[in-house]
């Protein structure tokens, strides 16, 4: 038999404020445990949540960006459920009147494009974190992240593949690093992603039962996620059996998913409106003041570097695709202005020493005026290709000074013909082997003679030069 | 709607309580005597009214994007029924 897949998408992301969404303690992460916690994040007694206005502002931003409707009359309800993550038994959230509605984000995969339709966008808080303690066999509650602001971004079920998920998730990703209300740290929890999956055998029209995976937290680990509860869904079906509409832990390691224990009342939460927050307005002054100071979004960048720098578009899509990586490109492009070239170092030392060190191109740290200033002086003959690359492994690591450290080193390219002339004059005359076998005919030995001058030069004079001069001296002979 | 033996059980366990036969008696009429007003309520034509979530016409109350010092872990594990040094301790979680 054969299956469609369909699916949506829950994502979690948190929001960069410097404060909780209903008190003023840090958000910073990283933390000793319980130490950004108050009254108010913990549920005291007498405590009461006063709402973060950025929290809206970046909603509202968000909403935007993903071609939203903003609602602009909101309140929040609360969500009651007993866990020791949340301290009020309570989280507040919005159910009825989520703060962005209707929007869609454009994808392409395998060269189809295609919109995802976003059903909602609601803003919460986030819970604490539950620590095991294996030795006494308890719970350990961190209520740090506990009130950390949250927007959920909640997709129409309107993915058939992993590769559209994983589409999806990237310019999501992409666009709220760009409008710069969330890190995206899939490792840190600041993104997350709970995936509703059902498959139907092709040719049934209403979709079948559907199951949620949570706990899946990197873009691989969702592909895999994705093709293992697929495959285990057809397998119930084609035995006879059926889906049963759960909650499914996906265990990474293990390769599989299990059904996490719940109790039968579970999803009751009883949402209500939040007594103890009043309704939020939002005027169209509001929405238009955030409207205008958007900055320029993934899809109009790549746009405009292609039509203005004349960009490969595999390129542009892999450095728009990152707003560090569009930093790294603007900073560079402002100093020495070859937009080429520039697109040339990210798409090669750059990515390959990230991958190759393991770092994030969030935590690249060189500045990008220095790839500027590099790429200058390549341009200008001050260094040759082979010695950039050298001072750039030295600035990706150390984020030195590129002309500073090429002087204190002393690695300028010789440009001085004459003594390129007297090392090429010299190497001749000490390999008499080699000129015979050239005279014989070979011309392959030529590159030998241009190894032995480049390592007498250090590796500092320009290749072009070197060759041309041997090229001069050998005819001579 | 009326709340019987079965709904009082079902509310009890999601609030967590465990009752007792004579408490689940007085809860039952109690909550009763609510859902009866809620009927009363209903009576009314509503009609035209926008339904609303709060009594006072006050809206937009915010806080700015400021940190403030949090309070002493001491101080707020202090009165927690069962600690360690830097966490609250609850009985072992599954999930």
């Amino acid at each position: 038999m054969e299956f469609l897949t369909t699916m949506g998408l829950e994502v979690h992301c948190e929001l960069s404020t410097k404060t909780k969404i209903f008190c003023s303690c840090s958000t910073e992460f990283g933390g000793e445990p319980n130490t950004h916690v108050c009254e108010v994040c913990t549920g005291m007694p007498g405590s009461l949540p006063v709402l973060n206005e950025q929290v809206v502002e970046y909603a509202i931003r968000t909403g935007i960006a993903t071609n939203c409707t903003i609602t602009q009359y909101n309140k929040f309800d609360r969500k009651n459920y007993f866990y020791p993550d949340l301290p009020k038994a309570y989280q507040v959230s919005q159910l009825y009147l989520p703060i962005c509605q209707n929007g869609h984000i454009d994808i392409e995969v395998n060269g189809v494009k295609k919109a995802i339709r976003i059903k909602e966008i609601h803003m919460e808080e986030d819970a604490g974190k539950l620590i095991h303690d294996p030795w006494e066999d308890c719970t350990l509650v961190d209520y740090n992240r506990c009130g950390v602001p949250l927007l959920e971004i909640v997709s129409e079920p309107d993915f058939e593949s992993g590769e559209e998920v994983i589409a999806y998730l990237t310019k999501l990703k992409s666009i709220l690093q760009y409008i710069g209300v969330s890190d995206c740290k899939m490792e840190q929890g600041s993104l997350r992603a709970d995936v509703n999956i059902s498959v139907r055998p092709v040719g049934q029209k209403e979709l079948g039962t559907r199951t949620e995976m949570k706990n899946i937290n990197s873009f691989k680990a969702i592909a895999r996620a994705i093709e293992g509860e697929r495959q285990r869904q057809i397998d119930v079906i084609e035995d006879g059996g059926k889906v049963v509409q759960e909650t499914r832990r996906w265990d990474d390691t293990k390769g599989m998913s299990y059904a996490m224990r719940s109790k039968e009342n579970a999803q009751d939460y009883r949402y209500f409106p939040e007594p103890d927050l009043v309704p939020i307005e939002i005027s169209d002054e509001w929405i238009e003041r955030v409207k205008n100071s958007l900055p320029e979004l993934p899809e109009e960048k790549k746009a405009r570097y292609i039509s203005e720098y004349n960009l490969p578009e595999y390129d542009v899509d892999i450095i728009t695709g990152s707003k560090y990586l569009v930093r790294i490109f603007e900073g560079a492009l402002e100093v020495c202005g070859e937009a080429k070239e520039v697109s040339n170092w990210i798409m090669g030392e750059v990515l390959r020493l990230a991958s190759e060190t393991s770092t994030e191109v969030e935590d690249i740290k060189f500045s990008p005026e220095n790839l500027g200033k590099l790429i200058v002086l390549v341009k200008k003959k001050v260094i040759n290709r082979n010695t950039a690359k050298e001072v750039f492994e030295k600035m990706f690591s150390e984020n030195i000074e590129p002309e500073q450290y090429i002087k204190d080193n002393g690695l300028e390219m010789v440009n001085d013909d004459g003594a390129v002339l007297a090392v090429v004059k010299s190497v001749i005359e000490a390999n008499p082997k080699a000129v015979a076998e050239f005279k014989g005919g070979s011309a392959k030995v030529k590159g030998f003679f241009v190894g032995q001058c480049m390592k007498q030069l250090k590796g500092k004079a320009d290749p072009a030069t070197v060759n041309k001069i041997i090229a001069e001296e050998l005819e001579k002979l | 709607m009326v709340i019987d033996d079965k709904m009082i059980d079902y509310i009890g366990e999601l609030a967590r309580l465990r009752l007792q036969e004579n408490e689940r008696e007085s809860a039952k009429n109690e909550m009763n005597k609510i859902i009866d007003y809620m009927d009363t309520l209903n009576k009314i034509d509503t009609n035209g009214i926008e339904a609303m979530s709060h009594a006072f016409p006050v809206k937009n109350v915010f806080r700015k994007d400021e940190v403030k010092p949090s309070i002493n872990r001491e101080d707020l594990l202090l009165n927690a029924p069962d600690k360690s040094e830097e966490a609250f301790k609850v009985p072992k979680t599954f999930d």
